[in-house]
């Protein structure tokens, strides 16, 4: 079973981390273990889920896609219908939870295309903490209204000012200030990176996806599907989907990563492609780096993807072999974007076209029987702006 | 010969005994590789020891000033072998221990074993690394006792029952962390700071520093009363702007002075501890 107690998932994962939060991580893992096994903590995060957030979200079959691919059934895991428009929320009202019921008053977080943000102020209003987002300082540009989302909300959003200006960048400013409030402050990470015990438990809040669409698939084909597919910035939706299924060895499961403008251009936040061993924000996992070990900028047109790192245990599901990733450009993803639009009524995050884009490719070479399963992750209004920029000349 | 390795860092701060050692902090190559040379000569005279950072792209313990001078080093070009040749041009004139600051993922990517190699090739005497807890530090707690570097730990406010553990596993000397937060000026000082570094120094055999918002002569008075050692950092690094400032004037003499005038501050700190 993974991590082990060192918090590993094989040779990735730890806790690398100034001394000064070693003893917030001991006691936050010990926190969670209790609370994880506690009957009043898990009914009152299945209300929230439920009667808060709206689960279980539905398995769509998608026939509109599934025609347009030409191949095999594909269906939506449809996370895009959560309160807040994405799978966050799992995870932030469980670290709400766990944080509010630890006696802590107020909570940070980092955000990259502001959903994890907006995620994050949202239970923080519903729990009665502070809040306080970090977030870089051209994703603010990029996602003014979830910018403006957040502080509706409550919440202060913080711009990340240093490097890259993006979600890599938020995610140092969170930790320096969480090193600074750790007395008093809970950090709630957004996905499955960062030291141990965060990814566990990202991942432990998050596999309702994979849980519910194990039975929801089973009730509507009578068996597992063939693939899975989900998009990777630091992988929580993705592995929230794929945990349930580990053991499954006929299931596949594909990571689908931003190629941005191409894995052959220094422009892209493909880490499993092109990325080597090293340590970022906390764990031993696969970054982009040079030579010499400094950090490099990633791109995707979605800044929720746009992520030099991935968290610890793809890194480890990635050379194991059980999981395989796969790259899709910006340009794929805006087609995929338009498309789902279009054949189902449905827009999508930016980031999930990028999962719905590998799912047609992959739809084709499979025989009319097969039923790939796509993590539809999030709602595509924050990214219209963006995508009307890109593509609003071209249509009438 | 002269001693070198953790007993030189160790031996360079039981020296002082009637005074707090002073220990400077500077990014290696900021602003550049030569101006970084020059003052690492200046610092030498008056240092006990000294900390070359290596700059690095995500420093998440440090603060604004020292993000700044990392940033400045690496648009200059600076880079971790040539950090290491600073290091050795360093050694080749001057007796002072020095300690390598660098963070983890550029250990990883060099690799574990060939960078203490490298280090105690190039003549440094010790390594800190902030981001590497006691929990992650096996191979490379070997690895330097294999190169007789010291490798020095962080303790901090929020270590409580870890303190034992980790001040026994230093050598060359203890780094407390005289707050929470990172690296920059502070105003003042945790009023449980003195009780905290008395509980390192029972917990351990090696002196005990204080480092982290220590940026007067003032700050070095009152922590020279308690601690073997003080670490300025910050505020010595944010007066290596004034000297970019001066060098991209082109003005040799202005150059001159920004340099003294850095020369001068750390001459002041590092009296303030007698």
């Amino acid at each position: 079973m993974f991590p082990d107690e060192r918090g590993r998932f094989g040779e990735f994962g730890g806790k690398y981390v100034p001394e000064t939060l070693m003893s917030a991580l001991v006691e936050l893992e010990a926190d969670y273990r209790r609370l994880a096994s506690d009957p009043e903590f898990s009914r009152l995060l299945r209300s929230y889920l439920r009667d808060y957030s709206g689960r279980p979200t539905p398995l769509y079959f998608a026939s509109g896609l599934t025609e347009f691919a030409g191949g095999a059934k594909i269906y939506l895991k449809r996370e895009d219908l959560n309160h807040t428009g994405a799978h966050k929320i799992n995870n932030t009202l469980g670290q709400g939870l766990l944080a509010k019921m630890t006696g802590k008053q107020r909570v940070i977080a980092e955000t990259g295309a502001g959903q994890h943000g907006v995620a994050t102020a949202t239970v923080a209003a519903l729990f009665g903490l502070q809040c306080t987002v970090f977030m870089g300082e051209e994703d603010m540009e990029r996602q003014a209204l979830n910018v403006f989302r957040m502080r509706l909300l409550g919440a202060e959003v913080v711009p990340a000012r240093s490097g890259t200006k993006t979600l890599k960048d938020a995610t140092n400013e969170a930790i320096r200030h969480w090193v600074e409030h750790v007395e008093d402050t809970y950090y709630i990470i957004g996905s499955v990176v960062g030291p141990h015990p965060y990814p566990m438990m990202v991942r432990d809040f998050q596999r309702v996806i994979g849980d519910e669409t194990r039975e929801q698939i089973i009730e509507r084909e009578g068996r597992l599907p063939d693939a899975l597919v989900a998009c990777v910035g630091g992988g929580s939706n993705a592995m929230g989907l794929f945990y349930p299924f580990l053991r499954h060895d006929n299931v596949r499961l594909i990571g689908v990563e931003a190629a941005g403008e191409g894995i052959e251009t220094a422009r892209h936040a493909a880490t499993i492609a092109k990325g080597s061993r090293g340590v970022l924000h906390g764990s031993m996992t696969l970054l982009m780096q040079d030579e010499f070990g400094q950090v490099q900028p990633a791109h995707s047109i979605s800044a929720g993807l746009d992520y030099p790192g991935i968290g610890p245990e793809h890194a480890h599901l990635a050379k194991s072999g059980r999981a395989s990733y796969e790259p899709i450009t910006d340009q794929e993803a805006l087609d995929a974007f338009t498309t789902l639009t279009q054949v189902e009524g449905i827009i999508p995050a930016l980031e999930s076209a990028h999962a719905i884009a590998y799912a047609v490719k992959l739809a084709k070479t499979l025989p009319a029987d097969a039923l790939i399963v796509v993590n539809l992750s999030g709602r595509g209004d924050k990214d219209v702006h963006t995508v009307e920029r890109l593509i609003g000349g071209s249509l009438q | 010969m002269t001693m070198r390795g953790q007993s030189a860092i160790e031996q360079a701060i039981r020296n002082c005994s009637k005074r707090t050692a002073f220990i400077p902090f500077v990014s290696a190559g900021d602003p550049n590789e030569d101006v970084s040379y020059r003052i690492l000569l200046e610092l030498a005279q008056f240092s006990d020891v000294i900390e070359v950072g290596i700059p690095y792209s995500d420093p998440l313990a440090d603060g604004p000033a020292i993000q700044a001078g990392s940033l400045r080093a690496l648009q200059a070009g600076m880079t971790l072998p040539k950090a290491l040749r600073l290091i050795a041009r360093v050694r080749a004139v001057s007796d002072v221990p020095l300690v390598v600051f660098t963070y983890v993922n550029p250990v990883v990517q060099y690799g574990v074993d060939a960078l203490m190699q490298a280090c105690a090739d190039a003549g440094a005497d010790g390594l800190i690394i902030p981001d590497l807890p006691f929990e992650e530090s096996a191979e490379t707690r070997e690895a330097a006792v294999r190169h007789d570097l010291a490798l020095i730990p962080l303790i901090s406010l929020t270590s409580h029952e870890r303190v034992q553990m980790i001040a026994a596993s230093a050598t060359g000397f203890a780094y407390c962390v005289s707050s929470l937060g990172v690296t920059g000026e502070r105003a003042s000082f945790a009023t449980e700071l003195r009780a905290f570094v008395d509980a390192v120094k029972r917990a351990s055999s090696v002196p005990v520093a204080v480092g982290f918002g220590v940026s007067s002569p003032l700050h070095v008075r009152e922590l020279a009363e308690f601690a073997d050692g003080v670490i300025v950092g910050s505020a010595i690094v944010k007066r290596c702007e004034d000297i970019q400032n001066a060098l991209s004037s082109g003005d040799a003499a202005r150059l001159d002075d920004s340099i003294e005038a850095l020369s001068q501050f750390a001459r002041e700190l590092s009296e303030a501890g007698r």
